[in-house]
């Protein structure tokens, strides 16, 4: 049996959110009673078209676009996607310039253009996080397709200059999108006042249902679509709406539009007292990105000398989830992409943790969190051969064993081909 | 929802190596350390041993890295105490897995990573102790 709510300490608000009570209470009925198709001629059907038409308003209006430019979709893997693709299309060019501390959404689609040979710029950033802004004036030129920059990272909270780097590219004549699934609802958002051509945003990290999203696309902005079917959307995005969901979506951003300043407040407060008191309480951690230019609901933290899985298994122990930098339980040996472009040793990025907050969590949370990490480190530094005087094994062959692991993983692949 | 299966990342047994490693720690003037594995490839591993007749008297571990990693060295450490030498060098990884009642596939090689550190260790020891393992090869071939 899947644990209840009540019985956990729900700290990993990036990776997805509990879904608000009054968010459920209006997709209800479009579950049970109202399920016909908007775009149905009858009056069952096209009854529900008006609300899908409200939830359209209710996303527009919490970052500052016209209802027309919203476009829902699936998920915000699909509106990073959708914006990539159409940029490509519409222009013809055959480049696009990125960071490397993209959500990987978008890294994994570029990575997968690269091979079909289109030119890719992945940007480096500094070592807490941050971007120059020469690296966006040395790549973006009139050759490039579409530039894509994240307004907030997923695993640091680092918040990005993408109004600046918008209006740069405007000036270039190239189009630009960011993935804003992290920052819409939790910092103010308004299009009117800014360059960005397209925008990502998905409902299931501010309190609405996994699986709708939305594409904002600037009025005027040329775009092809994706998914290809009837005129859903004004033909940008075919496929049945997903009605309860889209309007569960409308309600969640009505919500986060009247809950941002608390999260500006009394959830940035939890946030910095969990930081600081951690900081104090634990020897050899760091807060990993630019503590200044960051989302109010995230840290991450580094913990030396230990590995992040046996943290958050023992945190499970205790019912507090959070989540790791480190790619670990995915079967690669790498630790997180993002981390690893700031910099940081593979050691120090393998022991990151992300505690991400919301206005659900209470300070309650935040002192059982305080109270469980500090015997966790201790005991699990206690295990580790890794200390201030011995950083790391330097006399291991990492080469030799990763050839070994990719053996390894041919050999595993193979067994489930042959046995399948 | 009682009709899905449970799903959990690790069995209770490997849960258990984890939350309650046995054999953890160093072992004072040990007879043979071996440290495997760096960061840049995921955990690191150290088995210490005391070695006593051609017999793992005890053998100790401290390790970097995830739940799997830990599980499987304190599994490993379990199993190899009072092997004898020549024993604990045909040790294998396999041995570990089927103690801990199965890994996940990506954390087979925590597994590998365990006998890699036993035989480092007692590669460490037959360097200290040549005479040691002649000993032992001549009581194998008679």
């Amino acid at each position: 049996m899947p644990v209840l709510p009540k019985d956990i300490i729900y700290l990993d608000n990036n990776a997805t959110t509990p879904v608000a009570p009054e968010v459920v209470d209006v997709m209800i009925p479009f579950l049970r009673d109202f399920w016909g198709n908007p775009s149905s001629a009858y009056s069952f059907g096209s009854q529900v078209h008006a609300y899908v038409e409200k939830a359209r308003d209710q996303v527009a209006a919490l970052i500052g676009a016209d209802p027309k430019e919203i476009f829902f979709t699936s998920c915000g893997t699909e509106s990073d996607n959708s914006a990539i693709n159409s940029a490509l299309e519409v222009t013809g060019k055959k480049k696009i310039v990125t960071t490397a501390v993209e959500h990987s959404a978008l890294i994994n689609q570029c990575e997968k253009l690269q091979k079909k040979g289109i030119e890719v710029v992945f940007m480096p950033v500094r070592p807490d996080g941050t971007l120059d802004f020469k690296e966006v004036e040395k790549a973006v030129d009139e050759d490039t397709a579409i530039c894509s920059v994240m307004w907030a990272n997923n695993e640091t909270g680092v918040i990005y200059p993408v109004e600046e780097i918008a209006e740069f590219c405007k000036l270039k004549g190239v189009l630009f999108h960011t993935d804003a699934v992290q920052a819409v609802g939790k910092i103010p958002i308004n299009l009117k006042k800014n360059k960005i051509d397209m925008l990502s945003i998905v409902g299931h990290k501010l309190h609405a249902p996994k699986g709708v999203g939305a594409l904002y696309i600037r009025r005027r902005t040329r775009y092809s679509p994706t998914i290809i079917g009837g005129q859903q959307e004004r033909g940008k995005r075919g496929g049945t709406e997903n009605v309860a969901s889209i309007v569960g979506f409308g309600k969640a951003c009505e919500l986060a539009g009247q809950r941002m300043d608390e999260e500006n407040t009394r959830v940035k407060a939890m946030r910095d007292r969990l930081e600081k008191a951690i900081l104090e309480k634990i020897p050899d951690v760091f807060v990993n990105g630019d503590r200044k230019h960051r989302l109010p609901n995230t840290v991450n933290f580094a913990f030396d000398f230990i590995e992040a899985e046996a943290i958050l298994l023992m945190l499970d122990k205790t019912g507090i989830c959070a989540s790791s930098g480190s790619a670990c339980t995915t079967g690669s040996l790498d630790p997180s992409h993002v981390l690893k472009a700031m910099g940081l040793t593979p050691a120090r990025a393998r022991g990151a943790v992300r505690i991400s907050l919301s206005t659900y969590n209470t300070d309650r949370d935040i002192d059982k969190l305080i109270e469980a990490l500090p015997p966790i480190i201790k005991r699990l530094r206690a295990m580790s051969p890794l200390s201030r005087e011995h950083r790391d094994n330097d006399s291991y062959d990492v080469a030799a064993a990763r050839a070994k692991f990719e053996e390894e993983q041919v050999k595993e692949a193979k067994k489930e081909l042959t046995s399948a | 929802m009682s009709d899905t299966k449970e799903y959990t990342l690790y069995n209770d047994k490997v849960m258990d190596h984890f939350m309650n490693p046995r054999n953890m720690g160093d072992i004072q003037d040990a007879d043979g350390v071996g440290e495997v594995g760096a960061a840049a490839c995921g955990d690191i591993m150290k088995i210490s041993l005391k070695i006593q007749d051609g017999k793992i008297q005890d053998a100790r571990f401290k390790t970097f890295g995830c739940g799997s990693a830990i599980a499987s060295s304190s599994m490993a450490t379990e199993l190899i105490k009072g092997r004898t030498i020549e024993d604990a060098l045909k040790f294998s990884n396999q041995e570990v897995v089927d103690a801990l009642g199965g890994l996940p596939p990506v954390k087979i090689h925590c597994s590998v990573l365990a006998e890699e550190a036993l035989k480092a260790a007692l590669e460490d020891y037959v360097k200290k102790h040549p005479e040691a393992v002649e000993h032992a090869e001549t009581a194998a071939t008679k």
